[in-house]
């Protein structure tokens, strides 16, 4: 059974359409990537799924079970953590902070606790520290952890939004263009986590503009284009086929000619 | 020394309680007293207010309301319904926790500006609600209020009022900065700067909005009681748009998302009108000068500007 499974999935903004009709699944412990040119309505799809939008038509199953329409908070407890392409940080917060929110879900909600500092609580932050702790030293941000997030370079905060999206432990992560405005060693990394956090068994589904990330680590691959399917496939297939080359070539092919 | 006395919570917490204990011993007459408890007294609402506003970045315009409610559950209860003065703050805690739950799904939903005038048009319908109901409150005029007695013994005085506003300063100080260092707190710290990115990490934003705001609520409330005790009478003044924005500048000025820098704004705003009367009509001038400085120089607010600038002067 597919983990997740979007059905005739369309969204309109105004008079524009950023989805239109929309079918895939997801098979659970994949790596799966959603590529396309600017505009073709990644993010959208991303924030559909998220429950940050609510889709005009069509449905979203998690697991067998329809969630379509369901607000972000109830998604996360069926363990869908996401990252954002334009950073969402908490940036008076340290960087540790960021990733204990993350794991606002496996922390107790006992306010009266909260408050009165009881014995639970004072062991329960050390244990979320030191869960914490261990995810950014994963995505190499150990020495920085009690920093204000608001003072780290743009690289280290993409990779801050990542440890705390894993600190949900989720079963399906979304990451929205994770390597963006990455330097090469720093995409590595990226790649390295990612691997990584699949080989754990949990589903990665990613919008990457570095096709060289893309195609390597990628099990299967959606492109689209103006919100529509344009093609699915493995990496191979996807490379292949025609109507990709001609929506990826024919643009590289139209700026040449502008260039030139 | 210790490492705990060093965390910023408990050794802010020691020494608060030692400012008290100095302000006490060092104040020459009464009237220093008199202003050191309103100060308290403030310092207990603004702590509250700051988990709302500086922490959980929701505005308030309406504090004051919540403040004048409790001020008048002292006055009203004990007068009209026989209940008996020290449990009046409790019962008018309980119910103000109760009816700002009430208003504060719909009032939270908004943001900015229409929060700012939603909890604006609140507190003023309070205002407007105690200043028109005078069969019960006394209308504009006010009322007096039943001193409170403890074991039979009545409890009035600077030195009673001194102490029992200490204490619960450091009470509410002691239970909010809990509070901030709990997951509860983080997911408050969080709803300030991306409420979105909580929300995906499983935060239920209406939740936690609500918490703050029921929280900020009855400490106002409390410490509205606790003021219409001590001073022994009541008007709507109290619980007018005036004081809510005092509440709110003693907030910014001594600095948003800083608990003991509330309470520092909370003492800079109180006590400075007190001592500028020397300058007799410049005083409102002067007030409104220092005030404009110090957001221009200090613009994080008194104290988290002036920690910036010593740490960076000890770094650099």
């Amino acid at each position: 059974m597919s983990q997740l499974a979007v059905e005739h999935l369309s969204i309109d903004f105004g008079g524009l359409r950023a989805i239109d009709k929309l079918s895939f699944e997801i098979a659970p412990g994949t790596i799966h990537s959603i590529i396309g040119p600017n505009g073709a309505g990644k993010t959208t799809l991303f924030n559909l799924i998220t429950g940050i939008y609510t889709p005009s038509e069509g449905c979203i199953l998690l697991d067998g079970e329809e969630v379509t329409g369901l607000p972000p908070h109830l998604l996360a407890r069926r363990g869908m953590c996401r990252t954002f392409q334009n950073l969402q940080i908490f940036e008076r917060m340290s960087a540790v902070e960021n990733v204990m929110l993350g794991r606002h879900l496996h922390e107790s909600k006992n306010l009266l606790g909260h408050l009165l500092r009881l014995p639970g609580v004072v062991e329960e932050n050390r244990r979320s520290r030191a869960k914490s702790m261990e995810l950014l030293e994963l995505v190499g941000l150990g020495e920085q952890a009690d920093a204000p997030a608001g003072a780290l370079p743009y690289g280290a905060l993409k990779r801050l939004e990542i440890a705390r999206a894993l600190a949900g432990q989720p079963k399906m992560l979304l990451l929205d263009e994770p390597a963006a405005g990455c330097n090469a060693v720093e995409t590595q990394e990226i790649d390295a986590v990612i691997q990584t956090v699949a080989g754990q068994g949990v589903t990665v589904v990613l919008v990457e503009h570095d096709m060289h990330l893309v195609m390597n680590i990628s099990n299967h691959i959606l492109v689209l284009d103006y919100g529509r399917k344009l093609a699915e496939g493995t990496a191979e297939e996807v490379r292949q086929n025609p109507e990709v080359i001609a929506a990826y070539l024919g643009q590289q092919a139209e700026e040449a000619a502008a260039h030139a | 020394m210790p490492a705990w006395l060093m965390q910023p919570r408990t050794g802010g917490l020691l020494l608060l309680a030692a400012i008290m204990v100095l302000v006490y011993l060092a104040a020459p007459n009464n009237f220093y007293l008199d202003v050191a408890i309103q100060i308290g007294l403030n310092a207990i609402v603004v702590v509250g207010l700051n988990l709302l506003i500086g922490y959980a970045g929701q505005i308030s315009l309406g504090h004051a309301g919540f403040f004048g409610l409790g001020a008048y559950a002292s006055a009203v209860l004990p007068a009209h319904f026989g209940v008996p003065p020290l449990a009046a703050p409790v019962v008018g805690m309980l119910s103000v926790g109760l009816l700002a739950f009430l208003v504060a799904r719909p009032i939270l939903r908004l943001k900015g500006h229409y929060l700012a005038m939603a909890t604006l048009g609140l507190g003023i319908l309070v205002f407007m609600l105690l200043t028109n109901e005078s069969q019960l409150t006394g209308g504009p005029d006010g009322m007096a209020v039943e001193r409170l007695r403890i074991f039979g013994e009545r409890i009035s005085g600077k030195d009673w009022w001194y102490l029992i506003t200490a204490a619960m300063l450091l009470l509410s100080v002691w239970l909010t900065l809990n509070l901030i260092d709990s997951p509860t707190g983080r997911a408050l710290r969080a709803l300030h700067d991306s409420q979105i990115a909580a929300q995906v990490a499983g935060v239920d934003v209406a939740r936690f909005k609500v918490i703050a705001f029921v929280y900020s609520a009855m400490l106002a409330s409390l410490a509205g009681s606790m003021s219409a005790l001590y001073s022994g009478f009541v008007t709507p003044d109290k619980a007018g748009f005036i004081h809510s924005i005092e509440l709110v500048i003693m907030v910014v000025l001594g600095g948003m998302g800083s608990t003991f820098g509330g309470i520092l704004g909370a003492a800079v705003l109180t006590s400075l009108p007190q001592f500028l009367t020397v300058f007799a009509e410049y005083e409102h001038m002067i007030l409104g000068a220092i005030l404009m400085a110090v957001m221009i120089f200090l613009r994080r607010g008194i104290l988290p500007s002036t920690l910036d600038l010593l740490a960076r002067r000890r770094t650099g």
